[in-house]
């Protein structure tokens, strides 16, 4: 029996930002890591028959997505961005070339990933998030990361400012709990 | 500052403040009550001291998310998707 069940509608809502905070450190562009995103969703969508339940959504995604990461680099290695990065890199003839190892591969290795995952601080909190209540997840994040102010986010939800406080509250230990946990 | 006029607050209140803190929303009485009820109270020192960081953390640059548009377009390329498919 799967114990876990698939729905793409939620997928933007719950795992962009994740996934989008795991694709930054790896490529470095924000236009790329949005592109990378997106193709992940779409990959997700078209090979949903085979998702079997054994893990979470987000893993299956996760999984996905790196390995649309390595697609894209090796893209860009194929051909002509190869010769235009090379050239910033480092100039002195004896170790040109050399990068493509150094840069490459190693965000790739597959003992150091899972130790490096932890250690990036967007994808710690966006993971701790994802761990909270939905309403919960919601507001602390409106509120703390959008900035907006008190009042919005209580028109918008139909709460009151006590209401907001103490949802916030709850939101802020479990997160410090969380990432005591992962980050500190 | 009727109701209100104690120096000393319980600590679900200085919390409350505290929280409002991070959000630099406390008035000044709120953040004076706040800090004397912290020279006394450990364990609000302690909640005070980890909220403190996670702002911290979470006002990291490196901490970003998708804009809002752009995730209503990658929503909507996604329903779009789905219908294809």
């Amino acid at each position: 029996m799967s114990i876990n069940t698939i729905n793409p509608d939620t997928w933007v809502d719950k795992y962009s930002d994740y996934l989008f905070n795991f694709t930054i450190v790896r490529v470095n562009d924000k236009e790329i890591a949005q592109d990378l995103v997106q193709e992940t969703f779409f990959a997700g969508l078209k090979s949903m028959k085979n998702f079997k339940g054994e893990a979470s959504e987000r893993t299956w995604l996760i999984s996905i997505l790196k390995r649309k990461i390595i697609d894209h680099y090796r893209k860009i290695n194929s051909n002509k961005g190869k010769a235009e990065v090379r050239i910033n890199y480092t100039s002195d003839g004896e170790t040109e070339g050399d990068w493509l190892e150094e840069r490459v591969a190693d965000p790739f290795d597959q003992n150091a990933e899972s130790e490096i995952e932890n250690k990036e601080l967007g994808v710690a909190i966006h993971n701790c998030i994802g761990k909270l209540p939905e309403k919960q997840a919601q507001i602390f994040k409106m509120k703390t990361i959008e900035g907006f102010d008190t009042e919005a986010i209580c028109n918008v939800f139909d709460i009151t400012a006590s209401n907001l406080w103490v949802i916030i509250h709850r939101a802020r230990t479990a997160m410090a709990e969380c990432l005591e946990k992962n980050w500190f | 500052m009727s109701k209100n006029n104690k120096i000393f607050v319980s600590c679900t209140d200085a919390n409350h403040f505290c929280d409002k803190n991070q959000y630099k929303e406390a008035t000044f009485w709120e953040k004076v009550k706040l800090n004397i009820h912290l020279i006394y109270c450990k364990a609000c020192r302690k909640y005070s001291t980890t909220n403190n960081k996670l702002t911290k953390l979470v006002k990291n640059p490196k901490v970003i998310s998708i804009d809002q548009s752009t995730k209503d377009m990658m929503k909507e390329q996604l329903k779009k998707k789905m219908s294809e498919g």
